[in-house]
């Protein structure tokens, strides 16, 4: 056992070289939208204020679940970005800290209703609005007509050409099934899910991983977010981006204070800096097209332009609250994703 | 029992003791804020601040007094130190030491934490306390070794296991960081199937959510979808044949064949063990997906429309054995190199045939192995949780339900608990039928005697079968991982050929500045953190399953069963499992090493650690006990024999640990990508989130500079540790052959 003991405080030895000792004023940043944006925030904002921030990215979901098992000895200070919901719900839970930001006039509307149905524990930082995007090669192999509404996509040739993401993994799934109940009512909402599962080849994971199929060849039609769709044309992808006739909803990225954060003080400033048009147009450098949520920052020309979608009054308080999502979320395993196929 | 001279205290116990003193009266007793590492309270007000004091200086100064019972078992062994070591009051004084000061530990660290005391029956018993404690420290740590060490000391002194100080220590050590590290925070997680909404416990919560047509509907007998539980275990039954068997004929081209390219073979059939997840799937899908080269070029051949078939089970199932075939070949390598010549050869002499000898001598010899690999495969394709993901399409399993349960859109931790114990069902039932089927059979082929034969050549009816089976594998792995090559110096995978080695200029970019080097790289951080991570990992992780193997196969002991199931568990629990459960069970006092890399090492050696046991009781179910009998019978401990009997000899099963054990911690993903922090971020979870962000180029090019450098690193080991010599004679035309 002694000689373990030796191994072993070797060991510490090699490590203790790499460990760090920066004693600074900090900020740990849990973050949730693409990587490189998220090291650009984290850099900018270290120069921009001297505060060392230390971030971790990972998806909502994985945070959300990170901070919720942490809860009783919070780690992190500030979640910044990934859809929504998740950040609705952990300000439902009282996992996130109530904050007024100065900075707040300065936004659209929407941001500021998201704080207001959150009890101000949590601010919208972007949005970006359903749709679906297509792979115009494969479109055009298989001779098909090119899609336009949410309703061409149950017709009968589309069949084994569509893909979404399974609502019961995906926050982009789930915002599309609310979506849908809202645009044509619970029933015939239902009724379309009904006829969407007929042509699906695949229930996805992950949220925008429809699209990603699409931009390889893997798949026809992928239902997501329209960012990400246009994110995939950008890359060189044959991608091309429908926003769909009849309106469509859409998400707000979020920004919340973890509650009993470390580093409440350097947290706030944070949050403060996020919000302003300076750190908002950072989006652009790293080829985030959602649209920010302060009014004087500047939106990519390849974003999708949301005055031509019609977007609906997505009622993001009622479809976040835990026990609708259940509902919504056990009538569609229930009723739709028994059917055959 | 070993004649010790009277009043000659064993060094062991003095040094034990002089631990605990250590502990309690100079080192910082609690945790430190800035990490493990970081020896800033040596200036910061040490010894007097309230952070950083030792728990003599804490108590002495009234705070933290609950710490003060720690005393009497400090002060218990040093009388024991006057007794002679027959003397029963030595074996009473130290077992009692050791059970209180363990007892106390424990009680006061789970009942007193960041807020005061844990448990309301507490505060209502003796009002709120308006203290609280932080997780462990060194002084701390040191001083729970000691009354553990002290404990088994005292336990041997009384006659267990022959009196056998280094065993029972490492029994009662192997047992300790086993519950620490592996039942408790699996406890915590899984008691999560029976809380309800409101938090209250209910049977009937895990009920609802266990009958659930989700997890057992047999919709697929009738065209529908099956539940998840029948998919993995129908794959992974799968899985474990297909790769038994290529493993095997791998093992047999490589040993008992005249092929002239094994090295090249060898080389390739362990690529995909230290492939990154997610790389070979990518693979896959560009060969064979919708728009695959392979596909397009057999639809354009013969004029059939190009399908999904890759999604689901077929594409889930190929990448597995792409992926576990090597952890196979590791395993029966080792065994069918073990088989004794000697009894082949006096088969032959007795005028059976290659085949028969082949049949009834060799191939029931190499049993152990066989079972071994069928196992590893059966939960390695059970806890495989980056394949599905890729590939799985519309197939569902446990590992991808449960990970999705946790960060899906609907946060259901009992769902995930429950899906949790019906893989552990699986996995454990594998377990027992192999032992079943292994029975109480002798396998012992290394014996003291004499034993210099060759392994006789396959026969030809086989030869012919495998070595075509082993080269068609071979083949198809060459063409997976030459598509990974070409793919990381494409501009864009698929859609943009022209070649470029821009991926890795950003990956692992250099500058030459005038303070030094300067990595400007964007891989570099989480490059450096993972190579210390799985370097700090691996030789822990070898070792500790080795000392568990030996005590499983050397040694008899009181719930010697309950031990090797202990150890057997980790490896069946899926990562995602252990992510969360660490997290739950870690975050908070007395145990708090979220955040840092101890967390990492630690996830990384409970979950490899059954690798190390499984190969080291193959290994050393081969070594005859009669060569550790003579080395006791010429004087030497327990200690002395294991370290110079049986450790050489264990050559192979060592190389097999260590090689996997660090090659796991730079290619795991599931557990890892609850545990990484800000400042240790880890390659895979890093080469994810390029995928997700679609920077395949990136993404691939860095998966291939990791493969580079586990196959130096493999390499590396390989010359440390060196070959096992059981003193046989080669094979003239085996020159050269590893």
């Amino acid at each position: 056992m002694n000689r373990k003991a030796a191994v072993f405080a070797g060991s510490l030895v090699v490590f203790a070289a790499s460990a760090s000792m920066a004693h600074a004023d900090k900020l740990t940043l849990y973050c949730s939208a693409q990587e490189d944006w998220c090291q650009l925030m984290a850099r900018s904002f270290e120069d921009a204020t001297g505060i060392d921030v230390n971030m971790t990215r990972k998806s909502s979901g994985e945070t959300f679940a990170q901070i919720r098992a942490e809860s009783s000895n919070p780690k992190g200070d500030v979640w910044w970005g990934g859809t929504g919901d998740p950040h609705l719900q952990a300000a439902e839970e009282g996992l996130t800290a109530e904050y007024v930001s100065p900075m707040r006039d300065q936004l659209h509307d929407w941001a500021i209703s998201q704080a207001e149905s959150a009890g101000n524990r949590t601010i919208g930082i972007y949005s970006g609005a359903l749709g679906y995007g297509y792979n115009s090669d494969l479109l055009a192999a298989n001779n098909l007509p090119e899609p336009a509404c949410w309703k061409d996509l149950l017709k009968p040739e589309y069949k084994g050409h569509v893909q979404m993401a399974n609502p019961n993994s995906s926050g982009t799934a789930y915002t599309t099934l609310a979506s849908m109940v809202q645009i044509f009512g619970e029933d015939e909402g239902f009724e379309f899910m009904k006829g969407l599962h007929a042509n699906i080849n695949q229930y996805t994971k992950s949220g925008s991983a429809p699209i990603k199929a699409a931009g390889r060849g893997e798949n026809t039609i992928g239902i997501v977010f329209m960012h990400d769709a246009v994110k995939q044309a950008v890359s060189g992808f044959p991608v091309k981006v429908v926003a769909p006739c009849e309106g469509t909803g859409y998400e707000i990225g979020s920004m919340s204070i973890i509650d009993g954060a470390r580093n409440i003080d350097e947290a706030k400033k944070f949050y403060d800096w996020a919000l302003s048009p300076e750190a908002q147009n950072l989006a652009l450098e790293v080829n985030a097209f959602q649209v920010p949520s302060n009014k004087s920052a500047e939106t990519s020309e390849s974003a999708p332009d949301m005055s031509q979608i019609k977007l609906i009054d997505y009622d993001f308080k009622k479809y976040g609250s835990s026990d609708e999502r259940k509902r919504l979320l056990q009538k569609w395993d229930e009723d739709v994703s028994t059917l055959p196929q | 029992m070993t004649l010790t001279k009277p009043n000659k205290a064993p060094p062991v116990l003095i040094f034990w003791i002089i631990a605990g003193w250590v502990g309690f009266c100079l080192l910082p007793w609690y945790g430190i804020e800035d990490g493990f590492w970081s020896f800033e309270w040596l200036i910061d007000g040490y010894p007097f601040d309230d952070d950083y004091a030792p728990a003599a200086f804490l108590i002495a100064q009234g705070e933290k007094l609950w710490l003060a019972p720690l005393l009497i078992p400090l002060v218990l062994p040093l009388f024991a130190l006057r007794c002679s070591k027959s003397d029963p009051a030595y074996a009473r004084l130290l077992v009692l030491a050791g059970s209180i000061g363990f007892a106390w530990m424990i009680a006061q660290g789970f009942s007193i934490g960041i807020r005061g005391y844990n448990f309301e029956w507490m505060n209502a018993a003796f009002g709120p306390l308006d203290d609280r404690q932080f997780g462990m420290g060194y002084g701390a740590m040191l001083c729970a070794s000691a009354y553990l060490f002290l404990l088994t000391q005292g336990i041997a002194a009384r006659g267990a296991v022959n009196g056998d100080v280094f065993v029972v220590s490492a029994i009662g050590g192997v047992i300790a960081i086993v519950t620490a590290f592996v039942f408790f925070p699996i406890a915590k997680m899984l008691f999560a199937a029976f809380v309800t909404d409101d938090g209250a416990y209910s049977i009937l919560v895990f009920f609802d959510k266990f009958f659930n047509d989700r997890i057992w509907g047999l919709g697929c007998l009738a065209g529908a979808r099956c539940g998840a539980a029948w998919n993995s275990l129908f794959l992974a039954v799968l899985v474990g044949l297909i790769t038994t068997l290529l493993g095997l004929a791998f093992a047999l081209v490589v040993t008992r064949s005249g092929f002239r390219y094994k090295r090249v073979m060898r080389a390739l059939t362990v690529l995909p063990i230290i492939t990154p997840p997610f790389v070979i799937g990518l693979a896959l899908i560009l060969l064979f997906g919708l728009s695959g080269t392979i596909t397009v070029y057999v639809s354009e051949l013969f004029g059939v429309q190009p399908t999904r078939w890759l999604y689901g089970l077929p594409g889930v199932l190929i990448a597995q054995t792409l992926a576990f075939t090597p952890i196979a070949f590791l395993v029966l390598i080792g065994v069918v190199e073990g088989v004794s010549p000697s009894m082949e050869e006096a088969a032959q002499t007795l005028r059976a045939n290659r085949w028969q000898t082949f049949r009834t001598v060799s191939l029931p010899l190499m049993r152990p192995g066989l079972a071994n690999a069928f196992l590893l495969g059966f939960i390695e394709s059970m806890a495989d949780f980056g394949n599905p993901l890729v590939l799985g399409g519309n197939f569902d399993v446990l590992s991808t339900e449960i990970f999705f349960a946790i960060v899906g859109a609907q946060y259901d931790q009992g769902r995930a608990a429950v899906l949790a114990m019906v893989l552990l069902f699986f996995t454990l039932s594998a377990f027992y039928a192999q032992r079943a089927w292994l029975g109480k059979k002798s396998y012992t082929t290394v014996s003291g005697k004499g034993d210099a034969g060759v392994h006789p050549l396959m026969p030809k009816g086989l030869a012919v079968p495998v070595l075509t089976l082993a080269l068609a594998w071979a083949a198809f792995t060459a063409v997976v991982y030459a598509m990974i090559m070409y793919g990381s110096v494409v501009e864009l995978w698929g859609v943009n050929n022209s070649l470029t080695f821009k991926h890795y200029v950003t990956a692992f970019s250099v500058r030459f500045a005038e303070e030094g080097i300067r990595w400007t790289g964007a891989a570099w951080d989480s490059f450096w953190t993972t190579i210390t991570i799985a370097a700090i990992a691996a030789p822990l992780t070898a070792a500790v399953g080795l000392v568990t193997a030996y005590l499983l196969t050397r040694q008899n002991f009181a719930g010697k069963n309950s031990f090797e199931f202990g150890t057997m568990l980790s490896f069946a629990i899926p990562g995602t499992v252990i992510g969360v459960s660490y997290i739950l069970a870690f975050n908070v006092p007395p145990i708090e090493i979220t955040g840092t890399g101890i967390i990492l090492v630690v996830s990384f050696i409970f979950r490899n650690m059954p690798v190390g046991v499984r190969a080291g009781i193959a290994s050393m179910s081969q070594i005859d006990k009669s060569l550790d009998e003579s080395s006791l019978t010429l004087g030497a401990n327990s200690w002395q024999t294991f370290r110079r009997v049986i450790l050489p000899l264990l050559r192979p099963a060592i190389l097999a640990a260590l090689v996997y054990s660090f090659v796991r911690a730079m290619t795991a993903i599931s557990a890892v990508i609850f545990l990484v922090s800000a400042e240790y971020d880890m390659a895979t979870s890093y080469i994810i989130g390029r995928v997700e962000n679609n920077d395949y180029g990136l993404a691939i090019a860095y998966s291939t500079t990791l493969i580079f450098v586990m196959l130096a690193a493999v390499g590396l080991l390989q010359l440390l540790v060196g070959r096992v010599q059981i003193g046989r004679r080669k094979h003239v035309e085996m020159k050269g052959a590893t």
